[in-house]
């Protein structure tokens, strides 16, 4: 299955070593220290602090998502990230070998906060939102029992256009 | 996670002294805010001024506080730091909470 979110196609990378990539178990623990380890792999990259947030959220929602949905809490596993940095932003890739995503096109947060409705209020389900929100061209795959989620962030470009 | 928690005048003050409310922590944090309100006046101030990081979790964790002390306490914020504040704007959460840029400034406009 193949999902495409958005109404460009992913640019496709040129074969060469990613700047990051990190393979680790699936415990929020183990995403706390790969983001920090991601983020020193971007440092030569000069994001600005504005930038290095956006990248640490996004990643930060992307692997929780893993580690909550994919294994969940009965299941133990890994997580492979890779991040490679090219003209039009940070194109990241995370693999997994947990549960697929249900079919149908990737999950959005749930509708925009009703401020009034305080009992209603939800406590989670934002995280697919600020993906969607902060990423594009992103993609889901499943293949040889493995997801494969790929997205971009614009961040770094060279004339600092969003 | 560390909190430190103190009452100014009619209100209690609840510092996070973590630089994270992210997954891993907030289960933590949804705990150790229960033992801080306890027995809570009215008005609840959580000053987030150390907190650097929060993902949707450390978000559904706030919400889920604000909740529980409602409805007879109330849970303002002040302090936010850039990458909090973008996570409360980007999910409208900043229209469900009172913030205040700093604690001094909520403190300041609560005297009247």
């Amino acid at each position: 299955m193949r999902t495409d979110m958005s109404d460009r196609s992913p640019t496709s990378a040129p074969p060469m070593p990613p700047d990051i990539r990190l393979s680790f178990p699936a415990s929020p623990l183990a995403v706390r220290r790969a983001l920090a380890s991601a983020l020193e792999g971007l440092a030569h990259l000069d994001l600005t602090a504005d930038e290095q947030g956006v990248v640490e959220l996004v990643l930060a929602e992307a692997l929780n998502n893993v580690i909550e949905h994919a294994y969940g809490s009965q299941h133990r596993g890994w997580v492979e990230l890779a991040c490679r940095h090219l003209s039009d932003g940070l194109h990241v890739e995370i693999r997994d070998e947990g549960r697929p995503l249900p079919d149908g096109p990737l999950p959005i947060a749930p509708d925009r906060v009703n401020p009034a409705a305080l009992e209603t209020l939800p406590e989670g389900g934002f995280g697919w939102f600020l993906i969607r929100d902060l990423a594009r061209d992103a993609a889901y795959h499943r293949t040889d029992e493995a997801n494969h989620l790929t997205f971009r962030i614009a961040v770094g470009l060279p004339l600092r256009m969003h | 996670m560390d909190f430190v928690s103190d009452m100014i005048g009619d209100r209690m003050v609840v510092t996070v002294q973590s630089a994270r409310i992210d997954a891993a922590a907030a289960l933590q944090f949804k705990d150790g805010m229960r033992i801080a309100t306890e027995g809570a006046s009215a008005r609840v101030l959580l000053d987030l001024s150390q907190v650097d990081f929060i993902d949707s979790s450390g978000l559904g964790a706030i919400v889920g506080v604000m909740k529980y002390l409602a409805p007879e306490r109330q849970l303002d914020l002040a302090g936010l730091r850039p990458n909090v504040e973008r996570v409360f704007r980007l999910t409208r959460m900043d229209t469900v909470f009172v913030i205040h840029a700093t604690r001094e400034e909520a403190l300041r406009d609560h005297a009247h």
